[in-house]
């Protein structure tokens, strides 16, 4: 694996984008968007994440293995999630298991 | 190679005799090895709460201890066992000693973060044994809020140190095996030439990654609202008993496949080499090893059919549970399609494959029971659940242990344990097991709660029964700690490969040189040919 | 005999276990990887109850989410956000041999790190003082329920209290690669601990990307 080395330009670049990304999601907040508030912050959190992940931390040139490992922590973050949430969100629709 | 060379080759167990070549070693086959003792001796101590459970329960009004003191004995059972005793027992001992041998490799890719995991583990194990020594938990292994968080009295912080800590160990193998595998491989040594073995150590070491640190973190919170008072859980504050439950079960479910996958590929290693045939459907049972740790991170919910979880999340999970059990199945058949036309050998190690496919049979069977969800609503909470993970955790994890255990012992000690004692133990063990634990499932249909040290007269026969079996048990369980005790003195010197096996471990003089190869090997034959080998030494019944 | 035929001195670019350093370099980084995948699921289990009772608490959530200083928490998110930027010119200084920078970089990563903390040990102290740390003497004005109020700010401190310790643990690796970095440690061709260091770095400053509007922001339009 040749080693890339990425120029103080791409990386300034992003560090400049993250700052500017960090102001927006602050002053959307202020917005009145209802229940698109939530969504509008986590893409952009998202975004952040991804921005940090392939620049920073190398993603974009790290082996498929690592981008898979990295993608699988989100899908299991995700399965944890959802079936948890599967239940919260579904109780007392039918009546309790036993009664 | 006579048995004055045999005696005095240098090898992994006399390079170094002082402590500190073996409490700094980096060497995976003495890490192996401290772990071994170490989850032997969590192994006795879980064993002495299992006795003072079933002699608490021969008598329907109990009367040997209160019932505050029995519920600290089956919690103290239940975690001396699962997080000091089977979740490291294959992967630790067992994997930490052969998988780099396996893959054709020096060591395993971190082996000082593999000696730090072995310590993180002893260091947890200290934290549990104080707790116990200093009045015990009685929370159940499964700490369920708000009794643990707010009203038990015992000693809930520190046994919950103990686990996190000791999760951490658990953690750090999977990391150590996940990398070896990819990384260190053998010129040759592709994926589907891998022994089965080091397939489900992999598949473990996914799970431990994946799961383990969602009940650390839920093991933290339970800890802060004991301590600090922070509490999500306490319904006094409109928190949620059952999400603990949900985070819990997350890791804890799968946390059985972490116990049961790797005693799967042993038994894999066994039934090969002792019907001298590859395993029938190879592929087949490396691909049901991920799926199933894959599809056990999809089932956690049935331990909470009656918690007042959403009937609609219960029938998903029902149905996802049913799901798991098929790629076990198609192992157990593939095992059964190796046996066919085999050349079969009643080695000890087979004796005890055996009695894993069978029990573990019924063990895989009656979870289909419990995971349907009319039926749980009426075993829940019983005896049936108890007998039903003791038939495979026991009845399958414990078997597989002691069969791989009594297969790798010549390589790992250069000593060829007593096998009429061997053989011997096998039975009395089946016979021991069957005899504490079938009656349960009878006990448990017929309404005995678990956790329970009082109970109806009409029990009482069944229960007397199991403990009975207990005793044999236990009897079983004791024969083989002294007969390899007895072994590294007095038995038969070992040969390079006493079984004819195949697998990169058996080309090498037992006990094995400290860095494994003189030469890295490159692979050019496939997984368990038997044509490459030829039986040395050792005649067996 | 075994340890003749064997892989000769061990270096700290080869170690023994190892055939080729790169095959060392590949499975320390993935190595790491690994481990940050079990911090995500670590976090994810405070993301999760955190999602649970948002979900379930909507109102008193925003609630108690407007009681944060926002501009505050945008600033250190800011420095946070810096410190990665610094951190990555160190371990594009450490790929390049360029020790000098690396000792530079570090420094400033190290301090920016520093005033992150010392932001946040002021944000706590100031919870303290408004009675908003759960126990015995929490009180919230904003909400007539208490105890969802509770159980926001005890996922708060929860939360950037994990996060914070990785901070601590982060300064302590980022001094411990200082240290050797002036010894002249590290050059192109060893430089494994100042990378792998880095993607631990930036991973915890991913967890504050996500925590900034999920604590912070959550209902800022209506005050």
């Amino acid at each position: 694996m040749s080693e890339h080395v990425d120029s103080v330009k791409t990386y300034t670049a992003v560090w400049l984008i993250l700052l500017a990304l960090t102001g927006i999601t602050t002053g959307v907040a202020y917005i009145d968007l209802g229940a698109f508030s939530v969504v509008i912050a986590l893409l952009i959190a998202a975004v952040k994440m991804l921005l940090v992940a392939l620049f920073f931390m190398h993603m974009r040139h790290s082996t498929k293995l690592t981008q898979l490992a990295a993608a699988g922590a989100f899908l299991w973050l995700f399965i944890m999630m959802a079936f948890t949430l599967a239940d919260v969100w579904t109780r007392g629709l039918v009546g309790t298991l036993g009664r | 190679m006579n048995t004055a060379a045999i005696e005095t080759q240098e090898n992994y167990l006399n390079a170094g005799y002082d402590l500190k070549s073996w409490l700094l070693t980096k060497d995976h086959k003495r890490i192996a090895i401290l772990y071994l003792i170490t989850i032997t001796i969590f192994f006795f101590i879980g064993g002495i709460f299992a006795s003072l459970i079933r002699i608490e329960l021969m008598t329907p009004q109990g009367g040997l201890v209160s019932s505050e003191t029995y519920n600290k004995l089956f919690t103290m059972h239940g975690i001396a066992m699962i997080f000091f005793f089977l979740i490291p027992s294959i992967p630790a001992t067992l994997g930490n000693f052969f998988l780099p041998m396996m893959i054709g490799a020096r060591d395993l890719a971190f082996p000082r973060i593999n000696l730090l995991s072995w310590y993180l583990l002893v260091i947890g194990g200290g934290f549990a044994i104080f707790a116990m020594l200093a009045g015990g938990v009685d929370t159940g292994w499964t700490f369920y809020t708000p009794y643990s968080t707010t009203y038990s009295n015992t000693w809930v912080i520190a046994t919950a140190l103990g686990i996190f800590v000791s999760g951490f160990s658990s953690i750090l193998t999977g990391l150590n095996f996940i990398v070896t595998v990819h990384r260190m491989r053998a010129p040759g040594m592709t994926w589907f030439r891998m022994p089965l073995f080091v397939w489900a150590n992999y598949a473990t070491a996914v799970i431990q990654v994946l799961g383990t640190p969602v009940v650390a973190v839920t093991i933290v919170l339970v800890f802060c609202e004991r301590v600090f008072h922070i509490g999500i859980f306490d319904p006094a504050l409109g928190g949620d008993p059952i999400l603990f439950q949900h985070m819990f079960w997350f890791y804890s479910h799968p946390a059985v496949y972490i116990m049961v996958l790797p005693a799967m590929g042993v038994i894999s290693e066994i039934i090969s080499v002792f019907s001298r045939k590859p395993i029938f459907g190879y592929h087949f049972v490396a691909f049901s090893s991920m799926a199933i740790a894959v599809i056990g991170f999809l089932v956690w919910g049935h331990h909470l059919f009656v918690s007042t979880q959403s009937v609609y999340a219960g029938l998903v999970f029902s149905f996802l549970s049913y799901f798991v059990a098929i790629p076990s199945a198609v192992k157990v058949f593939n095992w059964t399609a190796t046996l066919y036309k085999g050349s079969i050998s009643f080695a000890t190690p087979m004796l005890y494959a055996f009695g894993f496919i069978g029990l573990f049979t019924i063990g895989g069977l009656t979870g289909l029971f419990v995971a349907s969800l009319g039926f749980d609503v009426h075993v829940t909470d019983t005896y049936f659940v108890v007998a039903h993970f003791h038939y495979v955790m026991v009845g399958g994890t414990i078997m597989a242990f002691l069969g791989g255990l009594h297969y790798w012992w010549p390589k790992m000690t250069g000593r060829m344990y007593p096998e009429n004692w061997a053989k011997l133990s096998a039975a009395i063990i089946f016979v021991g097991f069957n005899l504490t634990f079938f009656p349960q499932f009878i006990l448990g249909y017929m309404g005995m709660p678990r956790r329970y040290h009082v109970y109806p007269d009409e029990f009482q026969v069944l229960h007397v029964l199991s403990t009975a079996g207990a005793s044999i048990l236990a009897i079983g369980y004791l024969f083989p700690m002294v007969y390899f005790m007895w072994s590294l003195r007095y038995g038969e010197l070992a040969p390079a490969n006493p079984w004819g096996a195949t697998g990169l471990e058996w080309t090498m003089q037992s006990p094995p040189p400290v860095h494994n190869f003189d030469k890295i090997p490159v692979v050019t034959h496939e997984v368990y040919d038997y044509s490459t080998v030829v039986k040395e030494g050792v005649e067996i019944g | 005999m075994a340890e003749q035929a064997h892989s000769p001195v061990e270096t700290l670019a080869l170690r023994e276990q190892f055939n080729t350093a790169e095959q060392q370099k590949e499975s320390s980084t993935f190595g790491m990887w690994i481990f940050l995948i079990t911090e995500v699921m670590f976090f994810g289990g405070l993301f999760l109850a955190y999602t649970v009772y948002r979900n379930t608490y909507p109102v008193v959530f925003g609630a108690a989410s407007t009681s944060l200083n926002a501009v505050i928490g945008a600033l250190n998110t800011a420095v946070l956000l810096c410190s990665s930027f610094t951190m990555v010119l160190g371990v594009r200084a450490a790929q390049l041999g360029r020790r000098r920078a690396l000792i530079v970089f570090l420094i400033l990563t190290l301090l920016l790190g520093m005033v992150f903390l010392g932001v946040k040990a002021y944000e706590w102290n100031e919870k303290f003082v408004e009675h908003h740390v759960p126990g015995a003497h929490f009180h919230f004005e904003g909400a007539a329920e208490q105890g969802p109020a509770q159980l926001f700010f005890s996922l708060y401190f929860a939360m950037t209290g994990l996060h914070a310790l990785h901070m601590v643990v982060g300064a302590g690796i980022l001094s411990w690669l200082l240290f050797h970095a002036v010894r002249g440690r590290f050059t192109a061709e060893y430089m494994t601990p100042v990378d792998i260091a880095g993607l631990y770095w930036h991973f915890v400053d991913i967890i504050w990307i996500f925590l900034f509007p999920l604590l912070y922001l959550i209902d800022r339009h209506m005050r």
